[in-house]
């Protein structure tokens, strides 16, 4: 019987991966537990090994391909005592997964374009575009910024040797070395604090967590020592740093893991907040936050981060924090997002516009400060509005914009504002119960067309 | 206490003995003040006082040197006193008025000077712990030679981030002297209800961290062994613990009235080992001093004291605009 062996998931956020090397060739006999290949995830490069024994009979995939689906056929595995030609003949009748089965996203998969540049960006007119990804343009923003300023550096589990659990800081220590890409070990209360401590000292760290779930036990030194002492200390000293790493849910990893803190930190006079959607502006803000003389919280995604999207080929780019970008204008309700919320943002405008609802798509990209103003004159226009964020629903950015709104535009709404956020439960694991507890698409939509009277 | 006394007593001049006597005198009748300007109702909120505790931080700065840090807990008074700052913008900012340390804003607990390089003033328990391993490790970044010298109390000497910070310490060897002001009480729990084992000295034994006690009443040795750790330090030996001996005659803050213990205890700690008598002696004693320049010393003290606190009644409370502002830069 022949089995075919399959492109495995070895990240929780996997779709596809590279199949960078076979370790074994057609006609190699392998045991389980064998190492066959390596393959390049999102995150690192992994050894694949075998689970069944037999015999490589054909190789489907050749090494070097990129941009392999999970679950796609690798290669033929013939068991014990058959032959070659015995299989070419008969028809694969089980076919033997290896890995768990695929995680359904409802994103798109196609580079998402920059589609409106209007108001702030300055981008000068004729710059050229690379598509580059969430990750990559992250890391560069860092390393532009430690390069012109030898007092930036940057501290965090994993960020040095092992080039960052997300692969952000891929790169880094090679070019700045250990004084500057300093491995700490698991103690986000301590080192949180260091860095807090060498920010009062002059210095300009960028903590990464690992995740901002771990900032939890950190958030002692980020909200009562970083935010506060400037205006503690009279304006004479503060905490020029940044908090940064992925924020909110990945994929299947559970409560503990999946926890978007957007509305926590925005609440803290002090901290600045932004949590940016497309590369671009992953690297313009956060090259504005690690130049900023306040403390930053940078918050990332993590199903983001192999997202490619346009960067304007710029030596110094950077997007001023407090600003929001219209992404798409509309006239017939305001969508208001930011992060990850963008892409059900952006999806939703799109179905709607085939239904021939007109939205406009403001990403806030920064919750502290925000930019009021530009969501204010949205919603003037279009006298409706729909927040959407993967968040919690009590306490959310959602809610304080309806108030604010509320306040400053009570006159020009037509309908009630309607926040679409996750839900109110702690993040289940299965996958349909996930699904369900996130923010989707269609509930953007079903909210629009209440919002419309449609 | 008196077998923990390490008998490293240099010989000092009268003139230094002086000097560790106006400090530490400053120091005491500076928070006597503070405590009567408390139950006058010109301090509000908390206030924790230094009184007993004095030879700690005056042994300890006598060791430090320009460019050295220091940073402690909410009982800061002192170490703002002690490591020069006027006695006048430490006043008013206890009486929250605009020409307080930080404008009225930060309170008895909050006040940080980046001119003497004393960075806090630190209401939440060891959180200034990690902070002082983070002073040293930008020190070390920038290539310079200076220590930074991190109270904490027998209290704090318990949370998981002291422990997470000598680790780090000692893996990055950074210029930190970890100073345990074991005071014997955290709050109201005394150490023996609240620490397993009672000798804080030898908590970075696991870390690798030297460690050393000294009694905190003697301003003298509390110099002598600042000065073997500032030494260790500076060195690029990393870290090192630092337990000073010492007790807080009053209560943990104003509003706390001691019942966790006798006043025969308190007593015999004055009675036999009051910091300040015992440098009293030291100078009369030995016949540098003579009790009148004493009270001469004791006159100027009370002094600057009067009116500091003078002046951090009538300076006015910040103004209204001052809400707003120091947010963000």
């Amino acid at each position: 019987m022949t089995i075919k062996i399959l492109m495995p998931a070895l990240s929780p956020t996997m779709e596809e991966g590279k199949l960078t090397k076979w370790l074994v060739k057609e006609g190699d006999t392998v045991e389980s537990g064998d190492i066959m290949a390596e393959i390049e995830t999102d995150k690192a490069t992994m050894e694949f090994e075998a689970v069944d024994e037999g015999i490589i009979s054909k190789i489907l995939i050749p090494e070097g391909t990129e941009n392999v689906a999970v679950n796609t056929p690798i290669a033929v595995l013939l068991e014990d005592g058959e032959s070659l030609t015995e299989n070419n003949n008969k028809k694969p009748t089980n076919i033997k997964a290896t890995t768990p089965d695929p995680i359904i996203n409802e994103k798109p998969q196609a580079p998402v374009k920059i589609s409106s540049l209007i108001g702030i960006e300055n981008i000068p007119e004729g710059t050229t575009f690379t598509a580059t990804t969430v990750r990559d343009a992250l890391r560069d923003a860092m390393a532009e910024e430690m390069r012109s300023n030898e007092n930036v550096f940057l501290m965090g589990e994993e960020v040095a040797e092992y080039e960052g659990a997300y692969k952000v800081s891929q790169g880094l220590l090679d070019e700045f070395g250990a004084k500057r890409i300093i491995d700490t070990p698991i103690t986000e209360h301590g080192f949180a604090g260091i860095a807090v401590g060498a920010a009062f000292g002059g210095l300009n760290p960028i903590v990464e967590f690992m995740t901002f779930n771990f900032a939890l036990q950190a958030m002692d030194h980020i909200i009562n020592s970083a935010a506060k002492t400037l205006y503690m200390s009279g304006g004479q000293m503060g905490a020029p740093m940044v908090f940064r790493g992925p924020n909110g849910a990945a994929s299947r990893v559970g409560a503990q893991h999946s926890h978007c803190f957007a509305a926590w930190y925005a609440q803290i006079p002090g901290l600045k907040v932004v949590m940016p959607y497309s590369a671009a502006d992953a690297k313009g803000l956060l090259k504005s936050a690690i130049r900023d003389p306040n403390p930053v919280i940078f918050l990332e995604n993590e199903m983001l981060y192999g997202r490619s999207f346009d960067v304007p080929d710029l030596d110094d780019y950077t997007v001023p924090i407090g600003k929001a970008k219209i992404w798409r204008e509309g006239d017939d309700v305001t969508l208001v997002s930011f992060g990850i919320g963008m892409q059900y943002a952006l999806e939703a405008a799109e179905k709607l516009a085939e239904e021939g609802i007109s939205a406009e798509v403001v990403d806030l990209r920064s919750l502290r400060p925000i930019d009021y103003d530009t969501l204010l004159n949205s919603v003037k226009k279009t006298n409706r509005c729909v927040t959407i964020e993967e968040g919690f629903p009590v306490g959310s950015i959602g809610n304080h914009l309806s108030a604010v709104i509320m306040e400053r535009a009570f006159d020009y709404l037509d309908a009630p504002v309607i926040n679409c956020t996750g839900k109110d439960v702690p993040m289940p694991y299965a996958a349909n119960l996930e699904k369900l507890a996130l923010v989707t698409t269609k509930e953007v939509i079903d909210a629009v067309k209440q919002v419309t009277y449609r | 206490m008196a077998a923990t006394k390490k008998k490293l007593k240099p010989n000092v001049s009268s003139e230094e003995l002086q000097k560790y006597y106006r400090e530490m005198l400053l120091i005491r009748r500076f928070e006597e003040k503070a405590g009567q300007l408390y139950g006058m109702g010109h301090i509000g909120g908390f206030c924790h006082l230094y009184i007993g505790q004095e030879a700690v931080v005056v042994g300890l700065e006598a060791a430090a040197k320009d460019g050295d840090n220091r940073l402690t807990s909410y009982r800061d008074h002192a170490h703002m006193l002690a490591c020069g700052l006027d006695p006048k913008g430490v006043m008013a900012e206890l009486t929250g008025r605009k020409d307080g340390l930080s404008k009225g804003k930060g309170g008895s607990m909050h006040m940080f000077s980046k001119e003497k390089h004393f960075y806090g003033g630190h209401g939440i328990v060891a959180a200034q712990v990690p902070i002082g391993a983070g002073l040293a490790l930008a020190n070390q970044y920038r290539g310079e030679d200076s220590v930074t010298f991190t109270y904490f109390g027998d209290g704090a000497a318990n949370q998981g981030q002291v422990y997470e910070s000598f680790n780090m310490a000692a893996l990055w060897k950074l210029p930190v002297i970890f100073v345990v002001e074991n005071n014997r009480y955290a709050m109201g729990t005394s150490l023996q209800r609240a620490a397993s084992t009672p000798d804080f000295y030898t908590r970075g034994e696991a870390f690798g961290i030297t460690g050393a006690v000294v009694d905190g009443m003697d301003v003298l040795a509390v110099k002598a062994a600042g000065e073997l750790a500032v030494a260790h330090c500076r060195a690029g030996n990393g870290p090192y613990v630092l337990e000073v001996k010492t007790y807080r005659y009053r209560g943990h803050s104003m509003s706390d009235p001691a019942r966790y213990r006798s006043k025969e205890e308190v007593k015999k700690v004055k009675d036999n080992e009051d910091p300040i008598d015992m440098i009293k002696e030291m100078l009369t004693q030995g016949g540098h001093t003579t009790l009148d320049d004493l009270k001469k010393i004791d006159k100027e003290i009370k002094k600057i004291v009067q009116e500091s606190a003078d002046f951090a009644i009538v300076s006015p409370e910040p103004d209204l605009s001052e809400l707003y502002t120091d947010i963000l830069v």
